[in-house]
Formats: C-alpha cells, sequence, structure tokens
C-alpha cells in the first residue's frame, strides 16, 4: 500500500520574483530569437532551448535528462537591456513614488505619525478580522498623499504624474523607467512595511523588470501542423518578440547609437513586454496574429469563464456520460428514463464476478461490445484493463475467474443521474432508472419536464452513470425522482399532472359514465389491477367512481379546484367536486401532495397512475381543438358589438369632457394622465366582459378549446375570448401606443388624436383577423415583448450566479442558526420561524389541521 | 444648524426603525456562550450607524434587535458593534 503523509498548510505566501531569484530558477539564458536550426532541432539560446523542458518524443531535456512527461519544464530568462515597467504594477509604484520623498527616499509621515499608526496596526491585527487591517494601512497610505513637505528633508514635493498605462511625467519631463527604478531602490524596508508591503517578498524595484522569466517550453508547446509545419504557441510569439527587440537595443547601445534610436527600441520593448503580460490593456493597440487576432497573452489565459479558474479548476468534464435529444413517452415511468441502444452499449458499469454471477458476466463477454447487451472491457485483478475484441475474446473468456471486472452494458434497472441545464434548483439533477429502448433519443415522461423545465422543442439532457456501488446507492436515496415530488421552495409538488392528463382526468371525474365492462377495461389498461375493488363497481360506474379505485381506501382530502368548488374525498372515494389543475397539477396540485405526504412512495405510484389515467381516457375519448372551437352564435356576436361599442362611445365622451376642459383631474395626476387611465380603464374593462361573456355563453359541451382553459391544462380564457372576440388594447410600457411619428403613431391618423384604434385599440379577433393597422400595433408590442425577454434572460441569469455563489456555503445548524464556512452567523432562527418549508404548505404550518388529524385518531 | 435638525426628529420613533437594546457585559457573555461562538461570528453593525449613534454604543457592544416579522411576530437579532 501507498503511505500517505499529511501536512496542514500553515500559511501561503505571494510574492514578487527578484532578478536574483529569477536567474536563480532559470536553466539557461535567452539570447536569441531564433527557435529552430536548419534541421529543425532546437537552438541553444533559443526559446525552445531543450534545457528548458521537451514537447518532442524521443528527445531529453539537457538540465534534468526527463524524456517528454517526465521533465515538467524549467524556466529560462531573458536579460534586459533597458528596464521595463511591470503593467500589472504601475499603479503600486505610482502610489508608492508619491508617498515617498524625491530626494532622500524616506515616507511622508514624522516620527508622531509613523507611531500612532504602528500602533493601530498592532492593536488591529490582535482583536479585529483581516479586513480592518488591511483597511487602517490603506488609510494610512492614502493619508500621504495630501502631504506637501518631507518631514525629514524639507525638500518640496514635486507633483507626480501618471499617463496611462506606463509613462511617468514630473513637470513635463518623462522620468525613465532606470530614474523610476533609482528612487524605488531608496525607499527603507522599515518605511515599506507601514505601506503594508512586505520587503522581504517584494522590493518595489522588483516591479521594474531587468530580469524577465521565460516560462518552460512545457507551458507553450507548439503544435505540428498536419502539413508536417509547426505552429507555436501566442508566449513563444511574443517572447521572440522580446528577444528580438532586445537583441537590437543591446547592439544599439554598444555601437554607441544616437539617443533617439535607443529611446525608440526601448520603448517598443516596453510595449511587447506590456502586452506579453496582458493584451488588453486600455490605450495600448493589443499584439496581433499577422492574421489580425490578437494573441492570448498570460492574462488571458487566467481571467473570465475561458480562463484557468472557471475552465480548468472550477469546471470538471467527466466519463460515464451521454447527451441527446429529449423526446416524450407518456407509457415510461416517472422515474425512468429510455436510453437509445447505441448510448447503453456505450456506457457500462463495472461489475466484480463471483460465484453468483459468473455465468451470467461469461455471457456478456461472449457477446463481446457488438452485441447487446454485452461487455467491452475487463479487468483482471492485477489491474490490466483489455479491450474486448474478436480477437481477445477467446483468452478472456478463458481466464475469466472470480475477482475480475467485466464493464458491462447498460441494462433496465441500472442506476443513472439525467440533468437539464440551467441547473437551477435540485430538482435538476435527479436520479432515474436505464430503460434500454429503440431510437436516438433520450425517452422521458412528461410529468417530470416541470421540474427540469424542459420540453421537446429540441432540449438536449445530460446522463450519467455512477460507477462505484456507494456511488449508485447514494444517487437512489437521496436523488430519485420519487424523493422529489415536494420542491423545498414552498411544500408544494413540482410532480404531477400536466397538458392532456389534466384534461382526461377532468373530464372523466365531471361528466363520463361508463359500464363496468369500460371501466375495467380502461384501469387494466393503465396496470391497476385491484379485483376487490373491480368486484365493487356497479354496471354502471361514474367517472369519479372510475378515479376512486386508484385512491387508497382511507384517504380523506379536502381541496378547492380551479373555480372555487370543494373537491372532496372521503375513506377513498372522490364524493364531489372535479380535479383539475389546482387538485392533480404539476405546480401546487393539493391531491397529489397530500397522498405524498400521507402515503411517501406509495403515494407517488398513485400519482403515476392518475397521470397514466387522465391519458388513457383521452385515448378512449378522443380529443381535439379546431377553429369551430371559436365559433360563436350570431346572437353572441351582436351582444359582443355591443359591448365594445358601448365603450368606445364612452372613450369618446371622455375625449369630448377633455376637448371641453370638462375632466376632472384623479388626485396626483394631470389631465393628460387622467383621460389616458380612464381610456385604458374603459376599453380593458370592456374586453373583460367579452371574456366573461364568452365563458359564459360557449357551452363546454364539444368545446375543447373551452375544457382545456376550465381545467387550467393549457391556456386561458383570455385566450379564447381574443380568438373570437376582441383582442384588446397594445400597451407599451404600461401605456397605449404613442410612439412612431410626430404626435401620432401611424401617419394614417391625424395629429394628437386621442381616439381608442388610433393608439392601439385591437376591437377584432384573431378569428376574424384584424385591420391593417391594428395589426401594426399587435406587431409592435410582439416585437417589444420578444426583445424584453431576449434581454432579459442573461441578466437574470447572471444575477442567479451571483446570489448563488455568495450563498453556497450558508447551512442550517442544529441550533438554527444559519452559519457561513467561517461559522459565522447570518440569521439567529433559520428565516425567523425556523420552519422547514419542504414540510410545510406555502410557507406556513397549519396547526388546526393537525391538531384535527391527531384528534380524529 | 446641524444640532437643530437632529434634535427636529427622532429615529426611534419612526415606524420603520426596531426596537435596539444593549445588553449588558453580563447578558452578553451569556449570549456569546449559548451560541458558542467569538464576538468576530456575531453580525455586524457600525459604529457610525444612526442607531449606534443614538444609543452611544462603543466598539465591542452587543444589541439585542426586535423585529416585526410577518411569521412569528417578533424576532429578535443580535448586532454586534464594529467600526
Amino acid at each position: 500500500m501507498t503511505e500517505y503523509v499529511y501536512k496542514k498548510v500553515g500559511s501561503i505566501v505571494f510574492g514578487v520574483l527578484s532578478p536574483m531569484i529569477i536567474k536563480k530558477m532559470s536553466a539557461t539564458k535567452i539570447v536569441t530569437p531564433e527557435l529552430y536550426d536548419k534541421e529543425g532541432y532546437p537552438v541553444d539560446g533559443g526559446l525552445m532551448d531543450v534545457r528548458m523542458g521537451v514537447i518532442d518524443p524521443g528527445l531529453k531535456c539537457k538540465t534534468c535528462g526527463g524524456k517528454l512527461k517526465e521533465c515538467m519544464g524549467h524556466f529560462g530568462y531573458i536579460e534586459l537591456a533597458r528596464p521595463a515597467i511591470h503593467v500589472k504594477y504601475v499603479d503600486t509604484v505610482y502610489d508608492l513614488l508619491r508617498y515617498t520623498c524625491k530626494s532622500c527616499g524616506r515616507i511622508y509621515a514624522d516620527e508622531e505619525k509613523i507611531r500612532i499608526h504602528k500602533l493601530a496596526i498592532e492593536e488591529k491585527t490582535k482583536t479585529e478580522k483581516y479586513i480592518a487591517v488591511k483597511r487602517e494601512y490603506e488609510e494610512f497610505a492614502s493619508s500621504l498623499k495630501t502631504i506637501k513637505k518631507c518631514p525629514y528633508c524639507q525638500a518640496k514635493k514635486v507633483e507626480l504624474k501618471l499617463e496611462k498605462p506606463v509613462s511617468f511625467y514630473e513637470e513635463d519631463q518623462k522620468l525613465t523607467p532606470i530614474e523610476i527604478k533609482t528612487r524605488l531602490e531608496k525607499i527603507s524596508d522599515a518605511d515599506l512595511e507601514l505601506i503594508g508591503i512586505n520587503p522581504a517578498f517584494a522590493r518595489p524595484e522588483w516591479f521594474v523588470l531587468t530580469m524577465l522569466p521565460v516560462p518552460p517550453v512545457t507551458v507553450r508547446p507548439s503544435i505540428t501542423l498536419d502539413t508536417g509545419e509547426r505552429s507555436e504557441d501566442d508566449l513563444t510569439h511574443k517572447l521572440s518578440d522580446i528577444v528580438r527587440i532586445n537583441q537590437r537595443l543591446f547592439e544599439n547601445i554598444n555601437a554607441g547609437a544616437p539617443e533617439v534610436i535607443v529611446e525608440d527600441l526601448w520603448e517598443l520593448l516596453q510595449y511587447h513586454i506590456m502586452t506579453y503580460f496582458d493584451n488588453d490593456i486600455a490605450q495600448v493597440p493589443p499584439a496581433r496574429h499577422r492574421s489580425g487576432q490578437p494573441l492570448k497573452t498570460l492574462t488571458d489565459r487566467i481571467k473570465s469563464k475561458e480562463g484557468r479558474f472557471r475552465y480548468n479548476l472550477a469546471g470538471k468534464r467527466v466519463n460515464y456520460a451521454a447527451r441527446t435529444v429529449i423526446s416524450p413517452d407518456p407509457k415510461i415511468k416517472l422515474g425512468e428514463v429510455g436510453i437509445p441502444i447505441v448510448v447503453a452499449m456505450d456506457l457500462t458499469i463495472p461489475e466484480t464476478v463471483n460465484s453468483w454471477n459468473f455465468a451470467k458476466l461469461k455471457e456478456y463477454v461472449q457477446r463481446g461490445p457488438k452485441e447487446y447487451p454485452g461487455a467491452n472491457y475487463v479487468i483482471r485483478p492485477d489491474g490490466t484493463k483489455k479491450q474486448i475484441t474478436d480477437e481477445t475474446k477467446e483468452q478472456l473468456l478463458g481466464e475469466l475467474a472470480e475477482g475480475f471486472i467485466v464493464e458491462r452494458h447498460l441494462i433496465d434497472g441500472d442506476i443513472s443521474i439525467f440533468n437539464r441545464q440551467p441547473s437551477l434548483h435540485r430538482m435538476s439533477i435527479m436520479c432515474h432508472k436505464v430503460r434500454v429502448l429503440p431510437g436516438n433519443s433520450f425517452r422521458v415522461s412528461p410529468a417530470v419536464c416541470f421540474p427540469y423545465n424542459a420540453d421537446f422543442d429540441g432540449d438536449e439532457m445530460n446522463l450519467h452513470i455512477p460507477q462505484t456501488e456507494e456511488a449508485r446507492t447514494e444517487a437512489e436515496v437521496l436523488m430519485s425522482v420519487r424523493k422529489h415530488l415536494i420542491t423545498p421552495k414552498d411544500g408544494s409538488n413540482v410532480i404531477g399532472c400536466i397538458e392532456d392528463a389534466i384534461v382526461g382526468c377532468y373530464l372523466l371525474t365531471k361528466e363520463l359514465t361508463l359500464t363496468k365492462e369500460e371501466a375495467i377495461q380502461l384501469l387494466i389498461s393503465i396496470g391497476v389491477d385491484d379485483s376487490e375493488k373491480f368486484s365493487k363497481l356497479k354496471d354502471k360506474v361514474t367517472g369519479k367512481e372510475v378515479f376512486s379505485v386508484l385512491l387508497p381506501d382511507d384517504f380523506d382530502f379536502v381541496g378547492e379546484s380551479k373555480n372555487d368548488e370543494e373537491v372532496i374525498v372521503k375513506k377513498g372515494k372522490l364524493i364531489e367536486g372535479v380535479v383539475d389543475k389546482n387538485t392533480i397539477g404539476s405546480e401546487g396540485g393539493s391531491m397529489i401532495r397530500s397522498l405524498y405526504v400521507t402515503y411517501k412512495e406509495a403515494g407517488f405510484e398513485i400519482t403515476e397512475k392518475i397521470f397514466r389515467l387522465g391519458i388513457a381516457v383521452l385515448l378512449k375519448n378522443g380529443f381535439t381543438t379546431s377553429i369551430s372551437d371559436t365559433d360563436i352564435t350570431e346572437k353572441l356576436k351582436n351582444e359582443i358589438e355591443e359591448i365594445l361599442t358601448e365603450a368606445e362611445k364612452k372613450a369618446k365622451r371622455y375625449i369630448k369632457q377633455f376637448e371641453d376642459g370638462e375632466l376632472t383631474p384623479i388626485h396626483g395626476r394631470t389631465i393628460e394622465e387622467t383621460i389616458e387611465l380612464k381610456i385604458i380603464e374603459a376599453l380593458t374593462e370592456a374586453r373583460n366582459d367579452v371574456g366573461k361573456l364568452i365563458a359564459k355563453s360557449i357551452p363546454e359541451k364539444n368545446n375543447s378549446a373551452l375544457v382545456m382553459a376550465r381545467s387550467g391544462a393549457r391556456g386561458k380564457i383570455l385566450n379564447l375570448a381574443q380568438m373570437a372576440g376582441c383582442v384588446g388594447q397594445q400597451a407599451l410600457r404600461g401605456q397605449r401606443i404613442n410612439t412612431g411619428y410626430k404626435k401620432r403613431a401611424l401617419s394614417m391618423f391625424e395629429d394628437n388624436e386621442m381616439s381608442p384604434e388610433a393608439k392601439g385599440w385591437i376591437k377584432n379577433g384573431y378569428k376574424r383577423g384584424l385591420k391593417p393597422y391594428e395589426y401594426f400595433f399587435h406587431c409592435l408590442t410582439g416585437r417589444d415583448s420578444l426583445m424584453d425577454t431576449a434581454l432579459r434572460t442573461p441578466k437574470s441569469g447572471y444575477l442567479y450566479r451571483r446570489i448563488s455563489n455568495a450563498l453556497q456555503d450558508l447551512r442550517v445548524e442544529y441550533d438554527e442558526t444559519v452559519r457561513d464556512a467561517n461559522r459565522s452567523i447570518v440569521q439567529f432562527k433559520y428565516g425567523e420561524d425556523s420552519i422547514d418549508v419542504s414540510k410545510s404548505e406555502n410557507g406556513t404550518i397549519d396547526v388546526e389541521k393537525i391538531v384535527k388529524e391527531v384528534a380524529k385518531l | 444648524m446641524k444640532e437643530e435638525k437632529k434634535d427636529k426628529f427622532d429615529i426611534t420613533t419612526h415606524s420603520l426603525v426596531p426596537e435596539h437594546i444593549k445588553l449588558t457585559e453580563e447578558e452578553k457573555k451569556q449570549l456569546l456562550q449559548s451560541y458558542n461562538i467569538s464576538i468576530k461570528q456575531f453580525p455586524a453593525i457600525s459604529q457610525d450607524d444612526a442607531m449606534a449613534k443614538k444609543l452611544n454604543l462603543k466598539i465591542g457592544d452587543v444589541i439585542k434587535i426586535v423585529r416585526k416579522s410577518p411569521t412569528l411576530g417578533q424576532s429578535t437579532y443580535y448586532r454586534v458593534v464594529i467600526k
């Protein structure tokens, strides 16, 4: 066994590399921008020098002798002909230069001030959090900015200006990096500590580079293209720029070239070093490839979504996963997921051979990877993994014995984890059992669409196969679909009937009557075979009685349906009311919740049966909607017309009053606002009246659209009213449409026209068709809401990311306090009342109900 | 001028300002013990907070805040005064 040595990290110190350290840690000095010689072998002293590690198979590192993958690489260094400022430290350099005296190098603080500051630091490190100490340092430092005269040598302070990105000006005189470096060197260690800089790890003169470390070749590997050409990493490109300019600068200085040329080259060197660290600094043009795309430099490797942190360290990639399109399968169980055979033959589960499964696993190996159900790999007890192929099959079959591990294909009943992004709540990842099916998509029960927020317009979902017994058990116990019927958000259910399942149950419990044979046929078809209950059915069976067969005998329930009627279940019999979205729906279906709370996982099974019953009813009876569902009688048409003309007349009256100046404004509003409000009110009222009239007058019989709206399965009465009656007022930002031309929305209207139709009133319904201007207004608001959703989605996504990161390690402790990772208290009592919301009803606990239930026992 | 303004309105009488009570040293000790934490792990309130000024609180004092709560009627919260 490998022995592990455990050690605790005491502290980590981040510092700045000094030129000395850079030289010490380097394997070579880089002196030439050339990379390879004529034979394609790395040049000594070039950027691909073999002393800095190897990226070619076959070559050996000259420093450690390691081959590819053995040698981690070694740093090199470039000695700069002239120093250059490190861009990431300009602000610190700027501050330091302003806090210290130009001539004597002392900090602009007298002995007394320093004494007080030291005391404060000492005190705060003892009593307060790190942040308070940091603030003390910052406050001390910024107080030095205003001091005009050095308290030690009495020299006057000279105003220093920083011209971004790296130029310093003192009274219009530019300071060279050399001058800056000498000034920084003058600052004493003791003074640095006062500002919060540890001189042992960050001497300020190190912020001005004289030595540039060159990362190992392994950090910037070159790629060999198909053509045999080599393509170097962006960092190598950038470094060779630096070396080239650096060498030219050396030559020019040695040759005694004029100052202008040297300065130009120096500036260029500064630019290259700057962009080597960060390629998108403001006011600096980014360095580009010949093709024009910007180079990826050091900062780009670290920051943002594709950087090291979020991409490589926080984001993990896994094996044993699959992703495809999902499609609905009303017959599949809620806790199952249909998996294409191709996927099942690719994903495997390791199974150890023992005397009980030997024969079975041998069969799997015999069938191999191409036949289902087979196996892809065999792992010997010594850990060697063998792929099963036609060649290896015979041998593997021969040696297969107890202790071997066979990686077999997925079979029905295996555990899988199913997920749809964005994973916003815990129901976004649930455990399903595998069901291998033909086809190429994952098959999902429509009932679990709601917790995943999935639909089938092309959605894709991910599937993971846990590989160890522990992982499988954990997934099944903690994550299985049946454990997630209730959301922790407010204690209501997230799994229940949707769409046609609601309609089916609604129709069944509302109006259907079946013969005994039909009823039993229906129930058998959904997998119910309770012969005891069947025997109690009479010759004529009402839908309510059929529904009741699914309910347990001791189930009592009182709830409210969508139109505020009572739904009563007594002793497992639906006595009164009609089930609809409010009772069996997937968002706050009170009966589903009650079943689950009373019978736990058996309640889940009942939910599943209710879902299937609804669908079976529709299969038997048929259900369709068409344009004729919006047909209305001539009489009704006239009534609607009357309501609308009345409203328009009313609006006209208001306009008349307004023009005559007789309109009295509402408190706190101008007259203009008042008339707008009054017109909008009149028109909305008219539309609502039309809706009510239609809902009242159209018979539910033979009108599927109305049935859907009433049961809550899909659509609202409003949608029906918009089709059959009138679309209504189109609103933009809460107002009638008033944009477009000057003083009017469209050129066909008069200036300042206030009539309903000039400002977006659509009198017609969708079925009769819209007038051109009505259609235009409708498109206007349609476009606006489309834009709105398109812009809002990423914004709210980012907000969610921020809040989930901020709250991620808060938890409720055993003493009911909410604490963060430091065990600091956030709430003294969880939610002020310590109620576990997932066990409550909409955040409250109905004590009266509990008392009643207990009393009954 | 400033003083005058201060006298004009007493924030403690405002309906949205909950009751703030300063804890005695004894109570503070008991509280820390009951939650088994150090004073640094308490929620903080700035010394410059209007209520902290009003009650003349010093750094390290603990105040008890009795708030109205929609779920419980009344809830208590503790905060330690910091700089």
